[in-house]
């Protein structure tokens, strides 16, 4: 590995390199707030074609016609966004044995105010390991390259999917303002 | 591209055509190793009928994806043509993914729809084209401009014809008969997945 940490360098640029480093050029995502730098970087880099889809599930379907065209790529999506996915997973990108890059921006804990995100959270980690996809929570940012790189190159290897969980304590997560009734 | 302006299912004139026959014509155009995304249920088995091509997809779940499968492959072989067959209850699952393909604006993706108005598969239970759903009218609010209903066969090929030109996005929907598919797809993800990479020519050094 190549990649050198700075005082300066932040998770989200680890995530961009990485992306860049395995020829990963497709990045689809339904928005989320702490994505949102990530998001804005990937789209400022012409190595990458990014855009919104309406639907996780539809951002799955992307990536996978893109794999089979010999194209990679990833998708984006918060949480909540995760509990739309089963079926796509189950019915096509498991069974096809398609390598889809799923990043999810975790909510739902470590300080959650809202609790339907705090329920989501809890079916997550229960669905990707009953259908034996690899998921891995990454909560420190030394180990996010490495895991990053590791994972995709397996991920391709084996033909097999895997989702990569921000957890807030890589990424600050979404604050709580205290204020909700 | 017939663009007559259409306001819902009984208010338009299009024939109802078998898809089957249908389908077979639309394989017929196919000259340029273009790919097919079958979706989910009789769109697939009535392609898997028409005969096997290596660029052929045929989905085996995932109701609703065969066009933003489509939209993928669009993206990553540009210079390959990419037609998505959908029937209306699928569509109606995923109708989000017309708004994307209108951003995206991909010259080389075509859709085809098989409206019969009903989900033949389970039952043949009404679908909202059925009565109140017009989906080339959706398709062209979604930004979709080159939308039109097969009149007939004849403007079926035309439409097809005209599509797999590059003008694209296309939208094109024809009314169908409930008569049920031709065949029954094979069931085997990995091997068609395989067979539709290699078709592609998305391999790295693969022989044939």
């Amino acid at each position: 590995m190549t990649y050198t940490q700075t005082q300066t360098t932040s998770w989200h640029d680890i995530v961009l390199d990485r992306l860049k480093a395995n020829d990963v050029r497709l990045v689809v995502y339904v928005p989320d707030r702490v994505f949102t730098p990530l998001i804005k970087a990937i789209h400022a880099d012409s190595f990458f074609t990014a855009f919104a889809t309406t639907r996780e599930e539809e951002a799955l379907g992307i990536i996978a016609g893109a794999w089979m065209g010999g194209l990679r790529g990833a998708v984006l999506m918060q949480t909540s966004g995760f509990g739309t996915i089963p079926n796509a997973l189950a019915s096509l990108i498991v069974p096809s044995q398609i390598p889809a890059l799923i990043f999810v921006s975790e909510r739902g804990t470590l300080g959650e105010f809202n609790l339907g995100q705090a329920l989501v959270c809890k079916t997550m980690r229960p669905v990707l390991n009953s259908l034996a996809v690899e998921n891995i929570t990454i909560t420190r940012q030394d180990e996010l390259a490495f895991i990053l790189d590791r994972s995709i190159k397996q991920a391709v290897a084996t033909q097999a999917p895997v989702t990569f969980i921000l957890s807030p304590l890589l990424t600050g997560g979404k604050v709580f303002n205290g204020q909700t009734p | 591209m017939n663009a007559a302006p259409t306001t819902a299912i009984g208010a338009h004139n299009a024939k109802i055509m078998n898809r089957f026959e249908l389908t077979q014509r639309l394989v017929g155009h196919l000259k340029r190793e273009e790919a097919v995304i079958g979706g989910i249920g009789n769109a697939n088995f009535d392609l898997w009928a028409s005969g096997l091509r290596a660029q052929n997809f045929y989905m085996l779940g995932s109701m609703g994806l065969a066009i933003p499968i489509a939209v993928g492959v669009a993206i990553a072989q540009p210079r390959r043509h990419v037609i998505a067959l959908e029937g209306d209850g699928s569509l109606l699952m995923q109708l989000g993914c017309l708004a994307t393909v209108a951003e995206r604006s991909l010259k080389n993706l075509t859709i085809v729809i098989w409206d019969n108005g009903i989900y033949q598969i389970t039952g043949s239970q009404p679908t909202a084209s059925a009565e109140s759903a017009d989906l080339v009218a959706i398709a062209r609010g979604a930004g979709i401009a080159e939308s039109a209903w097969a009149a007939d066969e004849d403007d079926f090929d035309r439409l097809i014809a005209s599509a797999l030109k590059g003008g694209g996005p296309c939208f094109i929907a024809a009314r169908i008969d409930d008569k049920p598919a031709v065949g029954t797809t094979e069931r085997d993800p990995v091997q068609i997945r395989e067979r539709f990479m290699r078709g592609l020519g998305a391999r790295p050094n693969q022989t044939g």
